[in-house]
């Protein structure tokens, strides 16, 4: 694999079929988007199998040619490796769950999703600050077009809402990185990682930084674009919108503001966690009383992030390694949560929970995955969500106990609101005729989902996997910001100290007499 | 220096001149039949000045006693006046020949020569002197061109109102360049520069000094349409025909910047502390006017009027910063700026209805992009361009101005008027929106002269695409060597 700039291949695939999608008929330009997100997924595979675990730091790299104020350096460490992971995965699902749920103007739909996924391979490779700037702002454009577009009835105040929020929280962003580059003399993110700015200027970098991210992630109470953009968004848009795109938040937290700024995380790490609890209750709440499938999954995905930024600003391994199983999981699971949408709204043609029943009846086989996809939601053991959740919450619990005990209502809310939906949706009798008559998942469906299903058990039952690549990442973070990190109100003791004397006699009085009773 | 010499180094105002001369007599015996030759052969004059300037005209230095600067600043700006005059005279003849009302004659090619030659002289200015009667041979010319559909009553009223508005504005400046006169005894750049040099350390004479600086400016936001004296913007270019619109909104703009940041930097460099207030208010006052009032417009050339008005207060933050950076910055902004405009209103051309007539509101973009989807996508580039989002070349634009105003330290000023910009992008994504989301309205007739448009379209569309940014290492030393010029 040396000498093949792999990352540069997988961003120009999708993008050069993008273009020719746009001349090709709608059944083409479906086969080629499906062709070149596969070839995308199998050159993923590739990277993933040719990534040095706990080698170099960064990989894959590549040094292209400056262009004025940007140069076209790619390179990934093991978090941007996951999440591209994420990203490739899901691409070619997105593309199946539109086979044919669209049929307006396909060829430019396709030519979106492709552009889209250019746009967020390229915002994890990005090794150059402004280079990564315009990937991350430029993935607005297609997401735009896509809500504007294809979305549902109130799909123009949803796109708006989108775009401008976004954008007004990336410009601060954009300022505080040009003052960061000429400050340091370079844009390279790997040098500025390295770079101590002043404390004070931290605290505004952060700020400015935390504007862009907050809004993406999206924290309360910058989330409300979220629930309509997703409510409006076609599945395959609202699939992408919470399995990537909410991720870039937590990935410039992660690239950014973590390392960039060690000691003005360390100081405002209160704000994080405050506004991450306060979302983990509040929308966990607001979920409980939707009477819309989509608009109570978006919420749900609001208190799911909150459990992110706390894991990331937990300043330790766990709640770091927590938060970003949490991202891969939450990427999985609601996109998965969002097809099951799309695949009943494709028959009924409503989101309104309160038309559903019964299904469990008609359509066994949606119910069992539809009732899997809840429990990883949840975060029942052995499903990726657990892994996520325990994690981040440990972390967190080492550093506050307050917050930990505030967020892990999550889990409780959460079940609430989701085994209420499931009740609502797939138990019961069978109301009307048009419930009745709708039909068990179709071979493309389960094609689309099956796979996800499989992943989010291979996370829950063997995390080890996804953890591995970014274990040594984590640890040069954490070398990095534990100069910064904050007090702790928990304090771990090794325990009654006469207790453990008696066990270690008692173990070793068992040893010595095997053959006796207990 | 001999008079030949100093004549090479006014070599494109020569030929400009002389041309425009020749190509008045002959449309005046040769009559309307004769227009589309003259056209051909004003793009060939203007040609021809662009060539002159790889000679000393393009970096000979000062001509006439210092009354001239042929300098690398003076021909960045020239060579995207001359592209902008070109490409108006051009797209001309196809929207008098089926608009009905007044035909092109062969004065409009004629006129806009003689208004290049005053923007050449406008931003070669090296003297008060140069600058007003440059200033004045470009504006009487766009007098004209603003009423040349004689029988259009907008049209009519766009002349007058632009008019009566230049000349306040003239008189504006006029008085301060007096008082600038009165005050340093010099009307040479440099000379007034030494008088600033000195008297910042006598507070009591500078007084009037002051005074001529603020009226100088006054007069040339006039000129720039920067708030609050734009007033004019928007009725002029609703009024004028669309091609004169789209002469006004380019090389003319691009004339007056020029212009505004000689005077700013060579002749009161100085004095920065004193004018950086009036441009910061300037520019933070038009980004957030030009796009607060653009929201509600319905008719297509208005709202690229305020579309104007909000792109000159971005150039504007460039020139707040006064350094090499800055003013880089503001040549770089004027370049990009000139190719997404002159795009956009080649697009706002192509909107005809079925009896080939021009119209011009928005809501007849409607669906568009089923339309005629080439026409939508380009218009679409335009719009995100001029909105500043990446990865389109707009956003390098807005780039350049903003990193030189941080690196100037100008926070405050960075952070709100980028913060302003998404304001702005509300009215950019309208169009798109119009284009992409709305239900297709009828679609526009096709004209003759497609292919040549359509080619202009097609080349500004992938300049400000994102293969622009290969263009961004020629682009930035090329109006880094401009800005230094002047330094």
């Amino acid at each position: 694999m040396e000498g093949l700039p792999i990352l540069s291949l997988m961003l120009a695939v999708p993008l050069v079929a993008a273009v020719i999608c746009l001349f090709l008929s709608a059944e083409g330009a479906r086969r080629l988007a499906l062709a070149a997100t596969l070839v995308d997924f199998v050159l993923g595979i590739l990277l993933w199998l040719n990534f040095d675990i706990g080698g170099a730091q960064w990989q894959f790299v590549e040094a292209g040619p400056r262009l004025g104020f940007f140069s076209w350096s790619l390179g990934i460490d093991g978090f941007a490796l996951m999440l591209i992971m994420l990203s490739v995965f899901l691409m070619p699902i997105c593309i199946g769950a539109s086979w044919r749920s669209v049929t307006n103007r396909v060829p430019e739909y396709m030519a979106a999703f492709l552009l889209t996924e250019v746009l967020m391979i390229g915002t994890f490779a990005a090794q150059d600050l402004f280079l990564f700037y315009l990937f991350f702002e430029a993935g607005l454009i297609p997401m735009y077009l896509i809500i504007g577009i294809w979305g549902g009835a109130n799909r123009i105040y949803a796109s708006y809402k989108f775009f401008l929020y976004t954008l007004l929280g990336s410009l601060l962003m954009l300022v505080a990185m040009i003052y960061m580059a000429q400050t340091a003399g370079s844009s390279f993110i790997p040098d500025l990682q390295a770079y101590d700015f002043p404390v004070h200027v931290q605290t505004w970098l952060w700020l400015a930084f935390f504007a862009s991210f907050a809004v993406k992630m999206p924290m309360w109470p910058v989330h409300t674009w979220l629930p309509d953009a997703h409510v409006q968004a076609p599945t395959a848009g609202s699939v992408i919108l919470a399995g990537v795109l909410l991720k870039l938040g937590g990935y410039g937290f992660l690239r950014f503001s973590l390392p960039m700024f060690p000691e003005a995380s360390g100081q405002l790490t209160w704000l994080i966690f405050a506004l991450s609890a306060v979302a983990v209750v509040y929308t966990s709440l607001v979920a409980l009383v939707q009477s819309d499938m989509k608009k109570l999954i978006a919420y749900s995905s609001v208190a799911h992030m909150a459990i992110v930024t706390i894991g990331l600003f937990a300043f330790n391994q766990q709640g770091i390694e927590g938060a970003m199983i949490m991202m891969l999981s939450h990427g999985l699971v609601s996109g998965a949560l969002f097809l099951c949408v799309g695949v009943i709204y494709d028959r009924l043609h409503t989101r309104e929970i309160a038309r559903y029943g019964g299904l469990s009846i008609n359509m066994p086989k949606y119910a069992v995955l539809f009732l899997f996809f809840t429990m990883a939601s949840i975060g029942l053991p052995g499903t990726s969500g657990f892994v996520a959740e325990f994690l981040s919450l440990m972390g967190t619990y080492q550093r506050s106990t307050w917050f930990a005990l505030l967020c892990t209502t999550s889990i409780i809310l959460g079940a609430a609101y989701m085994l209420y939906l499931y009740r609502r949706i797939a138990y019961g009798e069978i109301k009307s005729d048009e419930v009745r008559g709708m039909s068990d998942l179709s071979g493309r469906e389960m094609w689309l989902m099956a796979p996800i299903a499989a992943v989010v058990l291979w996370m829950g039952v063997y995390p080890e996997s996804f953890l591995a690549p970014m274990r040594s990442d984590v640890a040069i973070l954490m070398q990095r910001v534990d100069r910064a990190a904050p007090p702790s109100d928990s304090r771990p003791t090794p325990g009654n100290p006469a207790a453990v004397a008696a066990l270690k006699s008692h173990e070793a009085h068992e040893e010595a007499a095997p053959g006796e009773a207990h | 220096m001999d008079y030949a010499a100093n004549l090479m180094l006014s070599l494109p105002e020569v030929i400009l001149g002389i041309g425009a001369v020749i190509l008045m007599m002959f449309s005046a015996w040769g009559g309307p039949g004769a227009t589309r030759a003259v056209s051909w052969a004003s793009v060939a004059v203007l040609f021809g000045a662009g060539v002159a300037l790889t000679g000393p005209a393009g970096h000979g230095g000062d001509a006439y006693l210092g009354l001239y600067h042929a300098d690398a600043f003076a021909a960045f700006a020239k060579v995207l006046i001359y592209i902008a005059t070109a490409v108006a005279i051009i797209m001309a003849p196809g929207f008098f020949q089926r608009t009905a009302g007044d035909n092109l004659r062969p004065e409009y090619p004629v006129l806009m020569l003689l208004s290049a030659t005053g923007m050449g002289l406008m931003v070669s200015a090296g003297d008060l002197l140069t600058l007003y009667v440059g200033l004045e041979l470009q504006s009487l010319a766009a007098y004209v061109l603003a009423s040349f559909m004689r029988r259009d009553q907008r049209s009519a009223e766009a002349g007058l109102k632009y008019f009566v508005l230049g000349a306040l504005a003239s008189g504006i400046l006029l008085y301060g360049v007096s008082l600038v006169y009165g005050f340093t005894g010099t009307t040479l750049f440099r000379g007034i520069a030494d008088a600033y040099a000195i008297d910042a350390a006598n507070p009591v004479k500078s007084l009037g000094m002051v005074f001529g600086l603020v009226f100088v400016f006054a007069g040339l936001a006039f000129k720039i349409s920067a708030v609050p004296f734009h007033m004019w913007t928007p009725d002029v270019y609703e009024g004028a025909p669309t091609p004169v619109t789209a002469f006004f909104a380019s090389a003319p703009k691009v004339a007056a910047i020029g212009l505004a940041v000689r005077v700013a930097v060579e002749a009161m460099g100085p004095a920065l502390g004193e004018w950086r207030q009036i441009v910061i208010f300037a520019a933070l006052a038009s980004i957030i006017l030009g796009a607060v009032a653009a929201i509600g417009q319905t008719n297509i050339k208005r709202l690229l009027a305020y579309s104007s008005i909000n792109n000159v207060g971005f150039a504007l933050v460039g020139l707040a910063a006064g350094t090499p950076e800055g003013v880089a910055g503001v040549m770089t902004y004027m370049a990009i700026y000139v190719a997404m405009t002159l795009g956009s209103f080649l697009v706002v051309l192509q909107m005809r209805d079925a009896d080939g007539q021009p119209v011009e509101s928005i809501a007849s973009l409607s669906g568009m992009s089923r339309t005629r989807p080439a026409l939508a996508a380009a218009m679409a580039i335009f719009m995100f361009s001029l909105a500043g989002i990446p990865p389109l070349f707009g956003f390098y634009a807005k780039f350049a101005v903003f990193s030189a105003a941080v690196q100037a330290g100008l926070f405050p000023l960075a952070a709100i008027g980028i913060a302003a910009s998404t304001i702005g992008a509300y009215y950019y994504l309208r169009i798109v929106k119009t284009m992409y989301f709305d239900d297709p309205a009828p679609a526009f007739v096709k004209g003759e002269e497609g292919a040549l448009q359509g080619g202009l379209i097609a080349l500004a569309a992938v300049a400000v695409s994102p293969l622009g940014y290969l263009a961004i290492p020629a682009l930035g030393a090329w109006s880094m060597a401009a800005a230094q010029a002047l330094f």
